[in-house]
């Protein structure tokens, strides 16, 4: 028996036994294991349809405003479930046009973090600046919003307002409605904009696109670095021939990880913005929107049919999202190959 | 690649003085003429702190010429934008003049870096302070902890009325919230790692989906169907339930990845001795993992404590302490926060800041407890339990060795079979049968768990 549980290499077997097959396993173990199993199976099931309950409600109640809207939900950019015409240019619109600007101005930002933090900050202080980072990214939307509205509105109009002056040939920098030349316009039409709430969103996202970049370049193989220093590169050559191409997948993993956060904040977004209704192009301008600022403004005055057409814009932004993030997760995924934590 | 064929091999040899007359047929260390000086590997040299400093000094006195003098501009925002780039120029145009092209390449990028760096650092910085510093204000007031706003006006000076009904909301909310998802979450994390197969898979390509999840979504969610289908009040369950379906995934994700770096050998030296599955789980994969799964948790914990929009669509408002969650609005920190700074009333928004630095403040305390606790990957030990690891091990060795002087030369057998004998006996003193197949035959342990599908 002692023999047995020692398995075919214990010192008992003889030479003479016949070659090793595969073993055909029997069983499913001791009823506690049994019951063991069946219990996480059990907790798998109830997250599953947990989730899926989530999207099936989500799905059906959304299209339920969807056969009436049809196609025109894409292109319409009033929101006036009750009279059936509604539908989501406009805060879709506000969405991709505050994500593009928070993704950005994160990125560079992100990266250089990233780079500064994996291979030129002294060992002594990387894990404060990592455990730094890493509480950025717990740090609550509402404190974001709150810096957003009560400190850097007020200090990002001069530059809001230069841009405007120089770039205004450009139609995503025009601004409506002002003389640029004129020193004594009023800076409100520069307020509560596109451009703010993208650069609140930017700080939001920087961290946690920051922390997957940081993982992929110090997950770059020590071998190669050090054969790079040996044919005497510089630190940036090493870097720029190891380290960069390696985290390839890390950098637009990581952005596109912040991407899909950026698209789905909320509270940040709702406290800045002034909210349109109208295809609004201009990053500048006062009014923007968004759609989880839609939903966060219109959820408490809907009929029945409004909240449907508010879970159809609600999934619309989840599928959104969910794209992003498949991306986004595929790419790092790739990018680890052959990391594997078996050793 | 090509530039690596041209890096500079070590210019740093190239300027420093040499006794020998030929550098390139140099011997290699030799002490005859003394003995060698220890070479700096210091990253950076006097030679390039005084650079960056002279640069620095050169871009601002430019700055102020052309701002000052030549144009009359007055952007504090361009005044550092320019002082900036005329900093990277001038720091290039230094650094050439001791060495290359590729060099100084290599200087102003790992600038450019650290700059980057610095910014991002300091303006998240600033954000945190920024929010403490408002929120000074009221939090000096002991009654901001004590009382509610219930008799408040907005007008009151910030010695009347407090948060405590946030407070109290967020506790309970968030209570609500870790009863549901810890044992839902951990149980769950457990499943996709120990019963692997396409269920598994399904399962966890459907969690990571659902991190996709926007919270207003999930808010959106609970309030059409807890509210307005199952008829309930607006209420602090409510919101903890908001917050649970957001949290869930993140949590599940987080302990996942922890769980599974538990190393496939502890596992299978715990089968090999003659454990059961749930055994091992209970006592190897869990307690390897603890503090992985402890910061799993608390980060998960500082996500939804922090998080205002599903609350905002399912707890309501009010400004009166409201113990019970079952029935009636009931509010929480960052939603009290956030319905006090769209007031115009100053004091009301200093009692915002004053609520979001309190949020902040436990923010920072969870985070520092999760540092604290954990921060470490799985088997990897902190330096108090490495002591008590060596320790223990000591005191087996003395233990041994007394025991047993006689078998010094091959104990191994001996004992080791009589600790796995001692291990398939039950703690319920019960002696179990052993399980040969998960003992030797299977290479892959955990893998090629038999489960259940062979057998009914």
């Amino acid at each position: 028996m002692t023999a047995s549980v020692l398995g075919p290499d214990s010192p008992g077997r003889t030479s003479a036994e016949p070659a090793d097959v595969p073993r055909v396993l029997h069983g499913a173990g001791a009823a506690s294991d049994r019951v063991f199993r069946g219990l996480a199976r059990g907790s798998g099931g109830v997250v599953l349809g947990l989730m899926l309950l989530v999207g099936v409600f989500l799905g059906s109640r959304a299209w339920k405003a969807l056969s009436v809207a049809r196609w025109s939900f894409l292109t319409t950019a009033k929101w006036e479930p009750d009279s059936h015409h509604f539908g989501i240019a406009a805060v879709l619109t506000g969405t991709v046009l505050i994500g593009m600007v928070a993704i950005l101005i994160a990125l560079p930002l992100a990266l250089g973090t990233a780079l500064y933090i994996s291979e030129y900050a002294p060992r002594r202080i990387k894990r404060a600046l990592v455990s730094l980072v890493d509480l950025m990214a717990a740090v609550p939307s509402v404190v974001y919003g709150l810096w957003g509205v009560f400190f850097l509105q007020g200090h990002v109009v001069g530059l809001s307002r230069w841009i405007s002056q120089y770039f205004g040939w450009i139609p995503l920098f025009e601004v409506d409605g002002v003389d640029p030349h004129d020193p004594l316009a009023t800076s409100t039409v520069y307020t509560s904009s596109t451009f703010i709430a993208g650069i609140v969103v930017a700080l939001m996202v920087t961290p946690i696109a920051c922390s997957v970049m940081r993982e992929t370049f110090t997950r770059a193989p020590g071998g190669e670095r050090e054969g790079a220093f040996a044919l005497g590169a510089t630190k940036w050559g090493m870097i720029r021939t190891v380290v960069l191409p390696y985290g390839v997948g890390g950098i637009i993993g990581g952005t596109m990880l912040g991407l899909g956060r950026a698209l789905g904040e909320t509270i940040a977004v709702y406290m800045i913005i002034s909210p349109v209704f109208a295809v609004q192009p201009h990053l500048l301008q006062n009014g923007s929107n968004s759609v989880s600022a839609l939903i966060a403004l219109r959820y408490g005055s809907a009929s029945s049919f409004g909240t449907s057409a508010l879970m159809a814009a609600g999934l619309a932004l989840f599928t959104m999202t969910l794209v992003v993030n498949f991306i986004a997760s595929s790419i790092v995924a790739r990018s680890r190959s052959g990391a594997g934590a078996e050793a | 690649m090509t530039d690596l064929s041209e890096q500079d091999m070590d210019h740093r040899t190239e300027r420093t003085p040499s006794a020998h007359p030929a550098p390139g047929q140099q011997p290699p260390a030799s002490f005859e003429d003394g003995p060698e000086a220890r070479r700096s590997t210091a990253a950076w040299h006097l030679r390039d702190l005084l650079s960056v400093a002279g640069a620095a000094v050169a871009a601002v006195a430019l700055t102020f010429l052309l701002f000052g003098w030549i144009a009359p501009f007055d952007a504090p925002v361009g005044f550092v934008v320019v002082a900036y780039l005329l900093f990277l120029g001038v720091y290039a145009v230094l650094v050439s003049f001791d060495e290359n092209a590729v060099a100084v390449r290599d200087r102003v990028v790992a600038v450019l870096w650290q700059s980057l760096a610095t910014l991002l650092l300091v303006v998240l910085v600033f954000v945190i302070g920024y929010t403490l510093w408002r929120g000074h204000r009221a939090l000096v007031h002991t009654n901001f902890f004590t009382h509610d706003l219930s008799t408040t006006g907005p007008l009151q000076p910030l010695t009347q009325g407090g948060v405590v009904h946030a407070i109290l909301g967020t506790l309970e909310q968030i209570t609500i919230a870790l009863a549901v998802t810890v044992p839902l979450g951990l149980a769950c994390a457990v499943f996709l790692n120990e019963v692997p197969g396409g269920y598994a898979r399904l399962v966890r390509t459907v969690v990571e989906a659902m991190t996709a999840l926007p919270s207003i979504v999930a808010g959106l969610f609970i309030y059409a169907t807890v509210i307005l289908v199952l008829g309930w009040d607006k209420s602090g369950l409510a919101a903890g339930l908001a917050l649970s379906l957001m949290m869930l995934p993140i949590i599940i994700r987080a302990s996942d990845v922890v769980i599974r770096l538990v190393p496939g050998s502890l596992r299978e030296a715990s089968y090999a001795l003659g454990a059961s599955h749930w055994r091992t789980v209970l006592t190897v994969v869990l307690p390897t993992a603890r503090s992985g799964l402890t910061t799993a948790v608390i980060l998960g914990t500082a996500r939804g404590i922090g998080e205002t929009s599903p609350v905002l669509l399912t707890a309501g408002y009010t400004a009166s302490v409201n113990k019970s969650p079952l029935s009636g609005p009931q509010t929480s920190l960052p939603l009290a926060t956030f319905f006090m700074v769209a007031s115009p009333q100053k004091n009301m928004i200093a009692r915002g800041f004053g609520a979001a630095a309190l949020l902040m403040a436990l923010v920072l305390l969870l985070f520092a407890v999760a540092r604290i606790i954990g921060g470490r990957g799985p088997g990897e030990l902190s330096r108090g339990q490495q002591r008590r690891r060596a320790q223990a091990s000591r005191r087996d060795l003395a233990r041994m060795t007394g025991r047993a002087p006689g078998r010094q030369p091959d104990p191994a057998p001996g004992t080791l079979r009589a600790r796995a004998e001692r291990s398939t006996t039950g703690p319920r003193g019960r002696r179990r049968p052993p399980r040969p197949q998960q003992a030797g035959g299977d290479p892959h342990g955990r893998r090629r768990w038999p489960g259940g599908s062979a057998r009914p």
